[in-house]
């Protein structure tokens, strides 16, 4: 079975473009050139400059001692919250900014939930000199008011979504618009591997530096060409897609995708889109999706916001379709205790979303001589008043 | 009986409503397209009310949250059509939505129940047009219903030329780089947006929708086209105070 995208943009039953025709000349266009230019010598050159020194790569593929221990294995963390803005999000934005200098385009778009993708926009935005329009759901500007200044002071533009349910996936539909309404200088830079192809390629492949790095790192530090099993956290999916990238077609390796079970799995609030999901259409793209028997998106719920999306990405719907990858959730509660752990163990405070990933090492059976891989997506430094309020109980 | 033929035979300057299912109240739709009917109005667009609804602008959306607020579901808006058919014979209606609440729904079952319940065509702008052919174009044909898809200002010409063989119901010619409800007056660009549509004679009837709100635009269209759509204003006028015939009333005669 194959893991990559076709030529119709698809994997598997799930993917493609449902876009209305108002978008069909930016994602043809977008399609008919984002190989030529990524895979440009020229393009690769810029591209890995500015991630070794900008972005601070390579990050760390570092033996967690401690928590090996605890859970009788060999534990690797892959340490993008070691990058600069504090998680992984800023691999994709430095490549899709390359993109779009090298398309002509002279205003950038993006949504944003947590404001991670938005902050990481606004970030290459402002070293590139481009305008940056940052869509974003009324209620998460509340919620992330950190993240807001931010951009701000990197000179983004925020503006609030205000329809439907006021967060990212309405943050989405308002900058897809944004394209629709001004076609010829705009770029949306995307956030993760959803929405029309070819979006879910090219974030997963700027995203795939990730397993690229492991893979070299990983033989240079035990011998082994491959660990056993890689573990990374599921909204849309765009760490755990570059965490298993170059594993994809390696059977050997088992790739566990955590998704958020909220505050449980069926208690109504919960973004476990493989548990509770149905095949559908949510942003261009055929995958899994949260909706009720109406075809209306339901609004998901985990105390992480990057986690927070109603859909997969199509690469992870075919992962969870296929057997090839292995979906289980964290709730709420199991991620906070998690978080804690990591930080208590090895002094290292994770962000919520890979703290579910680090909260699946709790339900699996680790064998002594397994080499496991945790994608530490990103920091939490933006979590820290969820975290004290956690502290103080 | 192929209404919508008929009325594109038989009727010039051709006036489409468009209006929310389930809004401003759940079964308003009824009333809403019968009195439309009794204006004089030629076609009518019922909107099946989605919540991620990407080709639409805020008022339409707006409009779609409260429908479903209020319960609109996809089997209500065949019951209101059954209804409306008891009284309204030989008005073409259109319903408009999202792939998603066809997929859902199941695609034969809403397609079968379309024409029972008299459906005429759809407008479905996420459909994508390769996907229709594939996949859908012999069960739609199967069950009469017609298909209308969208061009815009960027659409190339044998795109445009591909996707008017498709169109058996009208084609929608999007007026603008916009979402519905973008803009209130016609431009000097979009004029020759129009002109250059026209003067590839194409072999089918074309609307022009999105930014059509008033007599003045809506006869600018009708140079260029067999007629027009009006959603957002429309839409607008229901939110006004006051009972719903007058203002639908009150809402036609200014076009018409």
């Amino acid at each position: 079975m194959s893991y990559s995208v076709n030529n119709n943009g698809f994997y598997g039953d799930f993917g493609g473009a449902f876009i209305p025709e108002m978008l069909h000349h930016n994602v043809e266009e977008l399609k008919n050139c984002y190989l030529d230019i990524i895979e440009s010598d020229e393009f690769i050159t810029e591209y890995k400059a500015l991630l070794k020194d900008y972005v601070g790569r390579p990050t760390p593929l570092y033996f967690a001692k401690n928590l090996s221990k605890k859970y009788q294995s060999n534990i690797f963390l892959k340490r993008e919250d070691l990058n600069h803005t504090g998680a992984h999000k800023v691999n994709n934005t430095v490549g899709q900014i390359l993109l779009a200098k090298k398309m002509g385009k002279t205003r950038i778009i993006a949504e944003t939930g947590a404001g991670q993708h938005g902050v990481a926009t606004a970030t290459v935005c402002a070293l590139m000199n481009l305008p940056c329009i940052v869509y974003m759901g009324k209620i998460d500007i509340q919620r992330q008011a950190p993240n807001v200044a931010r951009m701000k002071m990197l000179g983004a533009e925020v503006r609030p979504a205000t329809s439907g349910s006021k967060t990212l996936k309405d943050a989405t539909n308002e900058a897809i618009r944004d394209w629709i309404a001004n076609p010829e200088d705009t770029y949306y830079l995307i956030g993760s591997v959803v929405g029309p192809h070819p979006y879910p390629d090219l974030v997963a492949r700027f995203q795939s530096i990730i397993s690229e790095e492991m893979k070299t790192q990983l033989q240079k530090q035990t011998g082994k060409n491959y660990p056993n099993k890689i573990i990374a956290c599921v909204g849309g999916g765009s760490n755990a897609a570059g965490a298993f990238y170059h594993f994809l077609e390696n059977e050997e390796v088992e790739l566990i995708a955590v998704e958020a079970d909220g505050k449980g799995v069926h208690s109504g609030q919960s973004a476990a889109t493989t548990e509770l999901g149905t095949s559908g259409i949510i942003h261009g793209s055929k995958t899994l999706m949260m909706q009720n028997s109406e075809g209306q998106i339901t609004e998901p719920y985990s105390i992480s916001a990057g986690l927070d999306y109603p859909g997969i990405g199509p690469l992870h719907a075919h992962l969870f379709k296929s057997g090839r990858g292995t979906f289980m959730g964290a709730t709420d509660q199991e991620a906070l205790d998690a978080a804690f752990e990591l930080t208590q163990l090895e002094g290292i405070i994770p962000a919520l979303e890979s703290a579910h990933a680090l909260a699946a090492l709790n339900k699996l059976t680790l064998k002594k001589d397994e080499c496991v891989v945790v994608n530490l997506s990103g920091r939490g430094d933006k979590d820290m008043e969820t975290y004290m309020t956690h502290l103080s109980c | 009986m192929n209404r919508i033929k008929e009325t594109f035979q038989n009727k010039k300057d051709i006036l489409n409503i468009y209006l929310t299912a389930g809004y401003p109240q759940l079964n308003d739709a009824v009333e809403i397209v019968q009195e439309l009917a009794k204006q004089g109005v030629d076609m009518v667009e019922v909107g099946m009310p989605f919540s991620d609804p990407l080709a639409d602008g805020p008022v339409i959306q707006k409009s779609s949250e409260i429908a479903i607020a209020n319960g609109i579901t996809v089997q209500q808006i065949f019951e209101q059509v059954q209804e409306i058919r008891k009284t309204v014979k030989d008005l073409p209606i259109f319903l408009m939505g999202y792939y998603n609440q066809l997929i859902q729904y199941g695609i034969a079952d809403f397609l079968a129940t379309a024409e029972k319940v008299g459906v005429d065509g759809l407008i479905i702008p996420d459909l994508p047009l390769a996907t229709y052919q594939n996949e859908h174009k012999k069960l739609f044909e199967a069950h009469h219903i017609k298909m209308s898809f969208l061009i815009t200002p960027q659409t190339n010409e044998q795109r445009i030329s591909e996707i008017a063989q498709e169109s058996s119901g009208f084609l929608y010619v999007v007026s603008s780089y916009a979402i519905t409800g973008g803009k209130s007056s016609i431009e000097e660009s979009q004029l020759a947006y129009f002109k250059k549509i026209e003067a590839l004679q194409l072999d089918v009837p074309k609307l022009i929708g999105f930014g059509i709100s008033d007599s003045e635009t809506f006869n600018t269209a009708c140079k260029y086209a067999e007629g027009a759509i009006i959603g957002s204003a429309f839409i607008k006028a229901l939110t006004n105070e006051g009972d719903l015939k007058t203002k639908i009333d009150k809402f036609v005669q200014k076009i018409k």
